[in-house]
């Protein structure tokens, strides 16, 4: 794994929706070796602890990368006030992004602020991949046009159904597995979204990987902090989430 | 340019500045910002004799200017330490102080005794763990049971041997007397404070263990405190450590008693922590014409 920690400049700087915040951020050392599902470390003021950020956007030409993130408490509201033209400090990028294969169907699925991971896959697998994301209600909803850029076809579910499919991911999942032809499955989101999805892709063979979130330390793998049950050898084992993660097979998280 | 080097229970350091047991693993990650040679030395992960997996998450809550943590001294076992991980570290030229736990007195001795045939050059006792239900603190806060576990790791190593204390306490002067008498070669100094944090929305512990060791800049009144109070009663060296964020944290705790400081949390917000700290140290003694940092422990005028 290569990393770097420095102070990069924020480019442009969007708001997405209510509380969600788009920064696109030029460094290029990063942008050369980053990879979809990795993540960043962002120091956040004069808090003691970085938020890890995941990865939305990887452009090497440009030398950017893209982030977007909720405001979740105090650390994320520090952050989201910084503003284009000032630098945001960075250690990134961080963690053992998705495995990328000559798949021909793959469907990404994000739930609310677990969405953004998966548009460097749609841009990746473009017509190839459906992407079907969920949020709370129609003003959560945030990517839709950027997802449809890539090519890929789109499925927008929200909880309250005030714009798409009413409920939650798992429906329309569902009937795409009952289908069949699915190689593999992408999925960030809620733990319990991640879950349901993982009993499906098991139910159907379908290789699956989730991204994982968790109270986080280091971000490089050395204090031990966000550890995650897994399963290793037949064995129970606490990996972490920055260093083994955040992107596990499916199978092979204890849920 | 300053002498930062000291010398503690015989073992030459470059400079004073240590990455604190727990943040830094076995330096693998770090290596990938900067060199390990520019360290004083290391303190590796807290090991056991058998590999233990550590608690449940969350393990990591953020505090005002600190944080808690609860990992558990998840760590691999003594054997992988030994085989795996302590030839690299051996290959730095840094001081390597080996961090060792044990839920018994008899486990703390195996793994002593382990070390015993390696080439590591001091061990470093944990007997303050916060996370752990045995051992632990539970050695550290009893002046008994801290001089029987100093008694018996003793008997089991020629190494030079740091005890690491807990502040969790009534009187931290007392277990480092006891401790010094029992055949320690050096305290290091303060083990992390039991805190809590509760989510006010569901009323439950952001730990899954409830409860947990906090650090951080919040920490460093108090130990500059206690390693004043030890270094004043006891004749071993101090190292110092906790809520350490800055050269100016490192001098202070110096100048309280400390031969050499640890860092800690400091290096969650910034990686380089260590680095810098070593830079900063160096540019305030050139500041102050003093000619080496061994000048200036201990040497705190108090009221």
């Amino acid at each position: 794994m290569k990393y770097t920690q420095g102070k990069y400049l924020i480019l442009k700087k969007t708001a997405v929706a209510r509380e969600i915040y788009s920064f696109i951020i030029k460094c290029p050392e990063i942008a050369d070796i980053a990879s979809a599902g990795q993540f960043v470390h962002i120091r956040a003021g004069n808090f003691t602890l970085r938020r890890p950020i995941s990865i939305c956007g990887i452009d090497r030409n440009k030398g950017t990368i893209r982030i977007v993130f909720e405001v979740r408490g105090e650390g994320t509201a520090e952050i989201s006030r910084l503003n284009e033209g000032s630098f945001i400090d960075m250690l990134a990028p961080l963690g053992h992004g998705f495995t990328i294969n000559r798949f021909k169907k793959v469907v990404l699925i994000g739930g609310g602020i677990g969405t953004p991971p998966m548009l460097p896959l749609a841009e990746i697998y473009g017509e190839k991949a459906v992407v079907i994301s969920g949020f709370r209600s129609a003003d959560a909803v945030i990517l839709q046009d950027d997802f449809k850029k890539t090519g890929a076809k789109t499925i927008l579910c929200t909880d309250d159904g005030s714009l798409g499919i009413h409920g939650f991911v798992t429906r329309p999942f569902t009937e795409l597995a009952e289908k069949g032809g699915i190689d593999a499955v992408y999925a960030c989101g809620p733990m319990p979204m991640l879950k349901g999805i993982a009993e499906i892709c098991k139910k159907y063979n379908i290789f699956c990987e989730v991204s994982l979130e968790e109270r986080m330390a280091c971000g490089i793998g050395a204090c031990l902090g966000c550890a995650c049950r897994t399963l290793r050898n037949d064995e129970e084992y606490f990996a972490h989430v920055c260093k083994d993660g955040p992107v596990f097979n499916a199978g092979e998280v204890i849920w | 340019m300053a002498d930062l080097s000291v010398k503690i229970c015989g073992i030459d350091f470059k400079n004073p500045v240590i990455p604190a047991s727990g943040v830094f693993g076995y330096g693998r990650e770090y290596e990938e910002l900067f060199s390990l040679d520019r360290l004083g030395g290391i303190a590796t992960k807290g090991t056991t004799l058998n590999r233990r997996t550590g608690n449940l998450a969350p393990r990591i809550a953020e505090t005002p200017s600190g944080m808690l943590n609860s990992v558990g001294l998840q760590n691999p076992g003594i054997d992988h330490f030994i085989e795996k991980e302590l030839p690299y570290l051996l290959e730095k030229d840094i001081v390597i102080l080996a961090n060792i736990a044990g839920s018994t007195i008899e486990e703390c001795v195996q793994v002593a005794e382990k070390l015993e045939h390696t080439d590591v050059h001091m061990i470093e006792l944990n007997i303050s763990c916060p996370n752990v239900k045995q051992g632990g603190a539970a050695f550290g806060t009893s002046c008994d049971m801290a001089g029987e576990v100093v008694r018996q790791v003793r008997k089991a190593t020629s190494k030079p041997l740091v005890v690491k204390l807990s502040p969790n306490v009534t009187s931290i002067t007392d277990i480092a007397k006891s401790v010094e008498n029992a055949g320690a070669d050096a305290v290091s100094l303060i083990n992390t404070l039991l805190g809590m944090r509760i989510d006010i929305n569901t009323g439950r512990p952001i730990l899954r263990n409830n409860v947990g060791g906090m650090s951080g800049s919040a920490v460093f009144p108090i130990a500059v405190r206690m390693v004043w109070q030890v270094a004043n009663a006891v004749k071993i060296p101090v190292i110092g450590m906790g809520g350490v964020s800055s050269g100016r944290d490192a001098i202070e705790l110096m100048i309280a008693g400390a031969s050499a400081v640890q860092v800690g949390a400091a290096i969650f917000t910034d990686p380089y922590a260590p680095i810098k700290i070593i830079d900063e140290i160096n540019e305030f003694l050139d500041s102050k014409n003093i000619s080496s940092v061994r000048d200036i422990i201990g040497t705190v005028k108090p009221w």
